[in-house]
């Protein structure tokens, strides 16, 4: 229903994320075109696009690990710096060395350094904390694992074990759901669920399309601009699934298909 | 990807062995260097009544062994100047060691390179400004080395800034820096010599190192140093290993990594303007690395990391400054190398956690031990399947005190049949089943013994439970079972091990179902 267009300049001042035009290049091309978007509070939101779309920019740029081109981002109605703390950012599986002499505790302890302050060490408190978040995500057997002993799935939960750590109230997470195992979606899914439950808000890239309706509750579409955002019974339709991902038609229409058969889910 | 069981008993021998490798190498050094040659053994009565065996011609080209009092005199640190050196150099070491994990780790190996290549011109133009300013005090040692630091600086906030700000990648701008700055000191290398006073001979040491030369107030330049390279990285310990890490993560939670990231490569510029007097600005780099290098072959902790590197820094630049005062002819800096090297070699193939050796023995046992179970496996089948046979041909069983199955027996050419193993490996499996007593032979045939039955049993069992498992739960099965080593009661809920026996019954209706070794409680 709400496409960008429609409300330009009409931020709520204090959403978790609000974009206002921004634009993003690498190296002079332009990846994302005025982006203007306020994440609602309190929801799961999935990011869906076609491959190069900018859904891990669209992320980056928001805090500024990619510089942007033009526009502003607000956090909570703050800049990032003055709020990185509320922000969890749980980046691509490889992005890291995995072979880095460090086990999955101590992966996690790190979300639990800005609370530790500068110069201390990790001490016993902290690492028990830690190792409630690997449980919370099914990985204390793990714990002492140097990670690189992990399959894909486990990684990624120890990703999302150290975001947990972090107690942020806005999670970005870029695919989380890339190459992990039914156990390890099934404990992410959970953990989204958790985190609403506790009014935290949670913008998710996702690639697979038949669980958007299941997992998530609002949606947006992303091919370099903004198609549509919105609840996902609402925007997640044939036409705005066609609108982002253009010629490749075919999967889609089963999709939407289905989706038009069963009232929404596929 | 088999996973590593992890082991507190095991870390614990792990260290041991980390001990006892580091004290087989700091004992018998002395007797290392005293015996070569049938010399040595001469050497102590000699030593009773001469304290200085040089009496040798100054023409003489071989290596002057040292008598063993000098040995003991250098390891115990009993001259002033050998015990200023080795002081220095260890704590050098130790210095460099610790640094040295971090760029590694930080995958910025070369950066030392960088630093001491580019001290060069530093350290000319130093001389050049001193000596005009003050004519014939050029060579005075602050000022060079300041120059050196400045010049080093410099080297890498260029290498830096040319991979952060352009499309060079950090390797070839490693190149880049290295080679034009020094090319630089080269150049003005060549001015400083035209010089009345500019005698290359004393910047020269700044290329190969001169350890010997050291005097108290160098040591303690070192000293204080090494220092301070520990304490900052002691205090920083955490937020270092954040930035070797995840550089991403800790900047989107706020760490000034940037300036981290200076600080820690103030340390490298240290270490490395300091190391360029004792070991020479070529071999420097060597000293970051290497202790570094070789620790990781024995922890896979990051902490351990750094405590082993340090040790084997300070250890191997202790040896090395030993050697050089033992024999005059080494240069200390080409020791010292040369000792971190064994220590890598030593590492490299013993290391307990990916040393070679370790690896390729965890490797033979594995494979070892899936052959043993493969074996039995088969040997069981192809007996459960006659036994099936002969009990539908409704032939009276002879009744045995016995396992039933250890009455019938296998040939090669059946087992040969079933799978697709080549006759030696076979043959092999088979001998060292033998030997294992699960095997035994009987005019030409094989038989099971009684252990051989009772483990075939719980291998075939084992193996059957997971291959349902897996079919009927494949959405949850754990990743990193290892199905041969791991019995399905260790892993998997009582009632689920119980459903899963009822499927394979369903699945293998006359072959019935192994019993489990265990009591299912």
């Amino acid at each position: 229903m709400s496409s960008s267009t429609d409300r330009v300049a009409q931020h709520p001042p204090s959403a978790p994320l609000a974009i206002h035009d921004m634009t993003v290049a690498y190296h002079r091309r332009p990846v994302l075109w005025d982006i203007d978007y306020d994440a609602p509070p309190g929801q799961l939101t999935a990011i869906v696009g076609p491959n190069g779309s900018g859904k891990t920019t669209l992320i980056k740029a928001a805090v500024e690990l990619v510089p942007r081109a033009s526009g502003d981002v607000r956090f909570f109605g703050s800049r990032y710096d003055d709020v990185r703390h509320r922000i969890g950012y749980v980046p691509q599986r490889g992005s890291v060395d995995w072979d880095f002499p460090v086990s999955a505790l101590d992966v996690v302890a790190m979300g639990l350094y800005h609370r530790i302050g500068w110069f201390r060490p990790v001490t016993r408190k902290y690492k028990n904390e830690a190792m409630g978040y690997l449980e919370r995500v099914g990985m204390a057997d793990y714990a002492g694992r140097q990670i690189s002993q992990l399959s894909g799935g486990q990684q990624q939960r120890v990703f999302l074990a150290r975001a947990l750590a972090q107690q942020a109230d806005l999670y970005l997470m870029d695919e989380p759901f890339v190459g992990v195992d039914a156990a390890t979606e099934r404990a992410i899914v959970t953990i989204l669920q958790d985190l609403r439950a506790s009014g935290k808000t949670a913008l998710v890239v996702h690639h697979d399309l038949q669980t958007v309706p299941e997992y998530f509750d609002h949606v947006l579409l992303l091919n370099m601009r903004l198609v549509a955002t919105g609840p996902v019974s609402d925007v997640f339709t044939p036409d705005n699934l066609r609108a982002t991902y253009g010629g490749k038609l075919a999967l889609l229409d089963q999709v939407g298909h289905r989706m038009t058969l069963n009232r929404g889910t596929p | 990807m088999t996973p590593l069981p992890h082991h507190p008993v095991q870390n614990l021998g792990r260290t041991a062995v980390i001990a006892a490798v580091a004290i087989l190498f700091t004992i018998p050094l002395p007797g290392v260097a005293a015996a070569p040659g049938t010399h040595s053994h001469r050497q102590p009565s000699a030593d009773a009544t001469d304290p200085t065996p040089s009496g040798t011609s100054i023409a003489d080209a071989r290596l002057r062994w040292p008598g063993w009092d000098k040995v003991v005199d250098t390891l115990l640190m009993r001259k002033y100047n050998t015990r200023i050196v080795l002081l220095g150099t260890m704590l050098l070491g130790i210095g460099a060691g610790t640094v040295g994990t971090f760029m590694l780790l930080r995958k910025r190996s070369l950066i030392g390179d960088v630093v001491s290549h580019a001290s060069l011109p530093g350290i000319a133009i130093a001389f050049l400004y001193v000596e005009i300013a003050h004519p014939g005090s050029g060579r005075s040692l602050p000022s060079l080395l300041i120059g050196a630091l400045i010049a080093g600086l410099i080297g890498v906030l260029c290498t830096l800034a040319i991979s952060r700000f352009s499309r060079i990648k950090e390797d070839a701008a490693l190149a880049i820096v290295l080679s034009v700055f020094f090319g630089l000191g080269i150049a003005l290398f060549t001015i400083v010599q035209k010089l009345p006073t500019g005698q290359i001979a004393g910047l020269q040491q700044f290329i190969y190192g001169q350890t010997a030369s050291m005097t108290a107030n160098d040591v303690r330049l070192i000293g204080v140093a090494s220092v301070v390279v520990l304490l900052v990285c002691g205090t920083l310990f955490k937020e270092f290993a954040l930035l070797c890490f995840d550089e991403q993560f800790g900047r989107s939670q706020g760490w000034p990594t940037s300036r981290l990231d200076l600080a820690l490569m103030g340390l490298v510029v240290c270490v490395a303007i300091i190391g360029l007097q004792s070991v020479g600005l070529l071999l420097v780099v060597a000293m970051l690395i290497i202790p570094a290098a070789a620790a990781r072959f024995w922890t896979e902790r990051l902490g351990a990391m750094t405590i082993i590197a340090a040790g084997i820094g300070g250890l191997s630049a202790w040896i090395g400054g030993a050697i050089s005062s033992l024999f005059a002819r080494f240069s200390a800096g080409a020791v010292i190398v040369l000792a971190g090297a064994t220590f890598f070699l030593i590492s490299l193939t013993l290391g307990s956690r990916r040393g070679l050796i370790p690896q390729l023995i965890d490797h033979l046992a594995t494979s070892h031990r899936v052959g043993r179970h493969d074996l039995m496996r088969c040997i069981y089948e192809l007996l459960e399947s006659r036994a099936v046979r002969e009990s539908n041909a409704d032939t009276p069983t002879v009744p045995t005190t016995t396992d039933p199955l250890c009455d019938l027996s296998v040939s090669v050419d059946e087992l040969l049949a079933a799978r697709s193993w080549s006759l030696t490996r076979l043959q092999r499996l088979m001998r060292r089943s033998h030997h294992a007593g699960l095997l035994h032979t009987m005019s030409g045939k094989w038989h099971l013994t009684d252990d051989g039955a009772r483990f075939a049993r719980m291998v075939a069992r084992n193996h059957r439970l997971w291959e349902t498992f897996l079919i009927l739960h494949a959405d949850i099965a754990p990743s990193h079972v290892d199905r041969d080593a791991d019995l399905i009661e260790h892993i998997l809920e009582a009632d689920l091990v119980e459903e899963l026996q009822h499927a394979v019954q369903a699945r293998y209706p006359q072959m019935g179902m192994p019993p489990s070794p265990h009591p299912l409680s």
